[in-house]
């Protein structure tokens, strides 16, 4: 498996480490039910999924991937800092 | 024996090897396979159950028969194929599976006792008693059964392993890989072409035919050379393909070194990994035996192999040769065998519509149903319209057809699609992304259309890749149609046997039909069909073909096994390359390391790190002097300790405070400069992630320490947050763990020591418990912290890694000058315990700041990363484990970490579990054990009596809970 990495481009996945689904955290002061969807539910999706990898051994950017989990094709990748998923602040 | 005028190695330099300890000769080219055969060697193996007398099947990878041990000691290389093992001078080969030897075999008895052995025998006769199982049945069958056997000793072989990038990946170097690897490498395209054989050129070594008006293996040899002068073409012989992943990723192993003498620093195997944009799958196909009775007998081969031993060695495997077959091609092997002056018997075909021939005997309509000879075969039964006649033969070669080797287009859970007319499974488009197909393994038999499809897929690749494909003629070779009508099984008495390498007899498939197990997947594991090292490259197609009788169905509708990677064996060595010993686990050594080899100390690992436990001293005994004396030093004097393994992260930025506000749950904005404060950080799911320090050096410039398990986690936490979560904020951050060595200096003689060293002077005034500055140590510019994990008045000075060494030791003739030294994390940690300050072995992951009585940390003046969740009320409930201290107050006087807490009283069961214990030592300095732990509603229970029970141990001990800081709970001493 690799991934493109938007900064070092395509590299093996060894160099990277796996971290969960790419959600927006949710706002100060939500609800606990929007923190608990946050942290423990997912979808886990069979088909398209996007998910959050960091690029440990390699530039130290978090990434976001989009892959299909059937036929484990990569669709793209972008770098955390633009997908949008700090959340209202 | 050689055949005088044939083979493509006649004449060059023999060689000499020894199986089985007889000395014998071969020819440079020759593989063990042809070279026994040359030596009239026909009997080289045992079955895998039943001990029967087995010999060479084949002339590929494919084969389950001739499976020999080369070499010996810890080098012995077991399950080696004779067809594939190159001969070299000095080869030692020996048979497998045989006592005393392959000749006179005692564990041939197993054979007389086959009408018990049968499929599943021993599900069904080992059933009772069932302790019996282990200590009798099982090894018993274990000693009985099996291959060849690992040495038991360390492999000292070297493995490499490495990765390749190309346009167009071709597997496989005959016709149709040749021409494909041709067209692409004209093309200007980046090619790897992979071939397992030691040499290229796949069926074009082994027929008598012409490409091009020359020999196809001369056309072969011009294709290579031109390949070879290419600089974007890889050829990579001895190389296997062994799997299809994604992405275009191929695994390949490389045979490196056993094609020769051992030598200091040669590899045995490199393990590729291949990236390919595109492949083409030009693998050819294998050819599958006809079950009849006793149709493993040893001088019994597939027709192809004989064809090859005789085209491409220069070996005829007999002199007096039958052929059975129900296919066309098969006729090429008594042809070959005529031309070259071998006797051919006789042609037994199973079609009554087979061509006939001028040169030898064909009987039509003809099943070979029995063979005698017990170590070589000696006669056959042929039964016809004419009725069973016996014919003397010393070698039959038969084909029931060819299976297309489509075994990697299936790795990705592809199924192939059955053709009725080549009665083979044929791979469907598109199973594996990018990889496309030419020539035998997709089902074209002809060498003509094998270099057509070699030039199709080829142009195919291209396209996709974007290159333009050169004009490229097809050569002109033999085009003969495949014509063949399926034969699985002749039908008679007796077993007939499917898989040789498993023993798996027509019967045993019908026997699990029988029993039900009529799914092809059942079917295997009932019967073992197709395991092993083969993985039932030759007789899985025939073996489904008699579960689809036995069971009514088509062979379609009976479907094939899963085809899993690797298609040839792979050893773990290979995949392991690199990643033994110190590959494995490498070391990081601190700066002290030097003086605490000097000095003897016990070093202990700490993740990768290596930190000294305790430095002994002459006299010292066990580790609990050591630990004792060094924490009395420490409270008595002063103590130096490396403390450089916890993590450090330099944080800058105009907005650096807000990332600390961000990630710990204290406030660090109001941290004025030049001062230190402690923080937690929690997870998103409100629980501790670690704990650590964070020092303000200047306006917009802190620097963190984290816990030395956690310095990867949390740099990548703050990483996260500073990506994905507030990519706004202008703050950057950098590890600075190995930049910066970090001294503890702890004691009440520590600022003596320190001010004995540096620049300027420290007092109370300028530098108070937790104030932070930079600093001039002996000329060189370091930092200073003063802060203390011990209770005692403590700083941490750190100057560049590089002063490391040198520092260490002034700090330790100055500490030892003052009556003080060394101490390691024996003593650190009994020093901690007493002070009841925590490590991970506390904030386990499963702990909350309520659990710690730390909930008062929990800012309310500000948002922070896991606040939110931390407020759930199972995690503030009182009733949760809270941290304490537990000192022994009952007769036994020992604590161990792991044991679990249990009112007094309460049985010692699971359900009544109150808490366990985290860390312990013994206190030098209260003169008694000393615990930490959690213990539900654990402040509430203070002066409370409870029992501590450890099994592993064997201890059961009362002990009074008590608050967790045993010692100046005040912190008079820190403070100084």
């Amino acid at each position: 498996m690799r991934i493109t990495c938007p900064v070092c481009g395509e590299r093996d996945r060894r160099e990277f480490t796996y971290k969960e689904a790419a959600l927006a955290r949710p706002e100060a002061g939500a609800d606990l039910e929007d923190w608990d969807a946050y942290v423990h539910l997912r979808e886990n999706p069979a088909g398209v999924t996007r998910e959050l990898w960091y690029h440990e051994m390699g530039c130290s950017a978090w990434i976001v991937v989009t892959r299909n989990t059937v036929t484990h094709a990569m669709l793209g990748s972008e770098l955390a800092s633009g997908a949008d998923l700090g959340g209202k602040r | 024996m050689r055949v005088p005028g044939k083979g493509l190695y006649e004449g060059g330099p023999s060689v000499s090897f020894t199986f089985n300890g007889r000395p014998m000769m071969g020819l440079e080219g020759d593989t063990l396979a042809s070279a026994l055969l040359a030596n009239d060697v026909h009997l080289v193996a045992r079955s895998f159950k039943y001990h029967r007398p087995r010999g060479i099947l084949t002339a590929g990878s494919e084969e389950p028969n001739a499976l020999v041990t080369v070499g010996s000691g810890a080098e012995q290389d077991p399950n080696t194929r004779a067809t594939v093992q190159e001969l070299f001078d000095g080869l030692e080969a020996r048979s497998q599976n045989c006592w005393p030897t392959v000749e006179h075999d005692v564990m041939a008895v197993n054979d007389l006792a086959a009408p018990f052995l049968g499929a599943g025998f021993y599900y069904k006769t080992f059933m009772w008693p069932a302790a019996f199982w282990e200590k009798l049945y099982e090894p018993m069958i274990r000693r009985a059964a099996g291959l060849g056997a690992l040495s038991g000793a360390a492999d000292p072989d070297l493995y490499e392993k490495a990765y390749a990038h190309c346009d167009l990946l071709v597997i496989g170097s005959g016709p149709a890989g040749l021409m494909t690897a041709l067209v692409a490498g004209r093309a200007g395209a980046d090619v790897i072409l992979a071939e397992e054989d030691s040499r290229m050129g796949g069926r074009m070594l082994a027929e008598t035919e012409e490409v091009d008006g020359q020999p196809a293996h001369l056309w072969a040899e011009g294709v290579i050379a031109e390949l070879e002068a290419m600089g974007n073409v890889r050829l990579m012989a001895r190389t296997s393909v062994a799997g299809a992943y994604d992405q275009g990723t191929y695994a390949a192993l490389e045979k490196v070194g056993h094609h020769r003498l051992r030598q200091p620093g040669l590899p045995r195997e490199c393990f590729w990994r291949i990236a390919a944009k595109q492949a083409v799958l030009a693998a050819g196909a294998i050819e599958r035996p006809v079950a009849f009775r006793n149709n493993d007998r040893p001088g019994i081969m597939a027709a192809g192999a004989v064809r090859a031993y005789l085209n491409r060695w220069g070996v005829a495997p007999g002199q007096n040769v039958t052929v059975f077959a129900n296919n066309d091609d098969a006729h090429r092997t008594a042809r070959d065998l005529t031309e070259a002056g071998v006797h051919v018997a006789a042609l037994i075909d199973s079609r009554h519509d087979a061509p006939g021939s001028d040169l030898f005997k064909v009987i039509k309509g003809g099943q070979v149903c029995n063979a005698s000879g017990r170590k070589r075969v000696e006669s056959i039964t042929v039964r016809s319209v004419a009725g069973e006649e016996k014919i003397q033969t010393d070698c039959l070669a038969m084909s029931g057809g060819w299976n297309p080797s489509v075994h990697l287009a299936c790795h990705q859970n592809g199924r192939p699609a059955w053709d009725r007319d080549s009665a083979a499974f044929l791979p469907v488009v598109g199973m594996v992304p990018g990889l496309s197909y030419a020539g035998a393994c997709n089902g074209t038999f002809s060498t003509a259309g094998a270099l057509r499809e070699g030039v199709e897929a080829a142009r195919a690749a291209l396209a996709e890749l974007g290159i333009k494909a050169p004009d490229v003629d097809v050569p002109q070779a033999q085009d003969d149609p495949y014509r063949i009508t399926a034969l699985w099984a002749v039908p008679g008495k007796g077993r007939a046997w499917l898989d040789f390498q498993n023993d798996v007899s027509v019967k045993d498939v019908q026997q699990a039909a029988t029993e039900n197990f009529r799914s092809v997947e059942h079917m295997k594991r009932y019967t073992t069909q197709g395991m092993a090292t083969d993985q039932g490259k030759n007789s899985n197609v025939a073996a489904l073909a008699v579960l689809a009788d036995a069971t009514g169905r088509g062979i379609a509708e009976t479907g094939t096994t899963t085809f899993r990677p690797p298609f040839s064996p792979v050893s773990i060595g290979a995949m392991g390359a690199g990643a033994t010993d110190m590959g494995f686990k490498p070391q990081r050594f601190l700066t002290s390391h030097g003086v605490a080899e000097e000095r003897g100390a016990q070093q202990l690992e700490v993740g990768l790190w290596y930190r000294a436990g305790y430095f002994p001293k002459p006299g010292e005994t066990n580790w609990r002097q050591s630990c004792d004396r060094e924490v009395t030093m420490v409270r008595e004097a002063v103590g130096v300790c490396d403390v450089s393994t916890l993590g450090k992260i330099d944080i800058q930025g105009p907005d650096a405070a807000k990332l600390l506000d961000f990630v710990y749950t204290g406030m660090f904005s109001t941290l004025k400069e030049g001062r230190v404060r402690y923080g937690l950080m929690l997870r998103e799911d409100g629980f501790i992630m670690d704990d650590g320090t964070t020092a303000r050096l200047g306006k917009t410039h802190y620097v963190m320490t984290t816990t030395t398990a956690a310095a990867g986690q949390v740099m990548a936490h703050l990483e996260f947050v500073l990506q994905a979560l507030r990519p706004e904020w202008d703050v950057r951050i950098a590890s600075a763990t190995e930049h910066w060595a970090q001294f503890a200096v702890a004691g009440p003689k520590a600022r003596a020591l320190l001010n004995g060293l540096l620049d300027s002077q420290i007092d109370s005034a300028s530098f108070p418990f937790m104030g932070c500055g930079e600093m001039s140590v002996m000329g060189v510019k370091g930092r200073l912290f003063r802060i203390s994990f011990s209770g005692e008045e403590g700083y941490e000075i750190a100057v560049p890694a590089r002063y490391g060494d040198s520092l260490f030791r002034t700090l330790t003739a100055r500490a030892e000058a003052l009556g003080g030294g060394l101490y390691g994390m024996e003593a650190l940690n009994v020093l901690r315990i007493e002070k009841g300050f925590i490590t991970h072995a506390e904030i386990n992951g499963t702990v909350t700041m309520h659990d710690l009585g730390m909930e008062k940390m929990l800012s309310t003046k500000k948002e922070f990363i896991g606040k939110s969740l931390a407020q759930r009320p199972g995690l503030t409930d009182p009733m949760r484990e809270g941290l304490v201290g537990l000192k022994p107050v009952g007769a036994v006087k020992q604590l161990s970490s792991g044991a679990h807490l249990f009112s007094q009283g309460d049985p010692v069961e699971r359900v009544y579990d109150q808490g366990y214990v985290t860390s312990v030592g013994f206190s030098p300095t209260l003169g008694h054990m000393i615990g930490l732990g959690f213990l539900k509603n654990g402040q509430a229970r203070i002066g409370e009596h409870i029992r501590m029970v450890d099994h592993m141990r064997g201890l059961d001990a009362v002990c009074e809970v008590v608050n967790p800081v045993f010692f100046d709970p005040e912190g008079g001493r820190l403070r100084g």
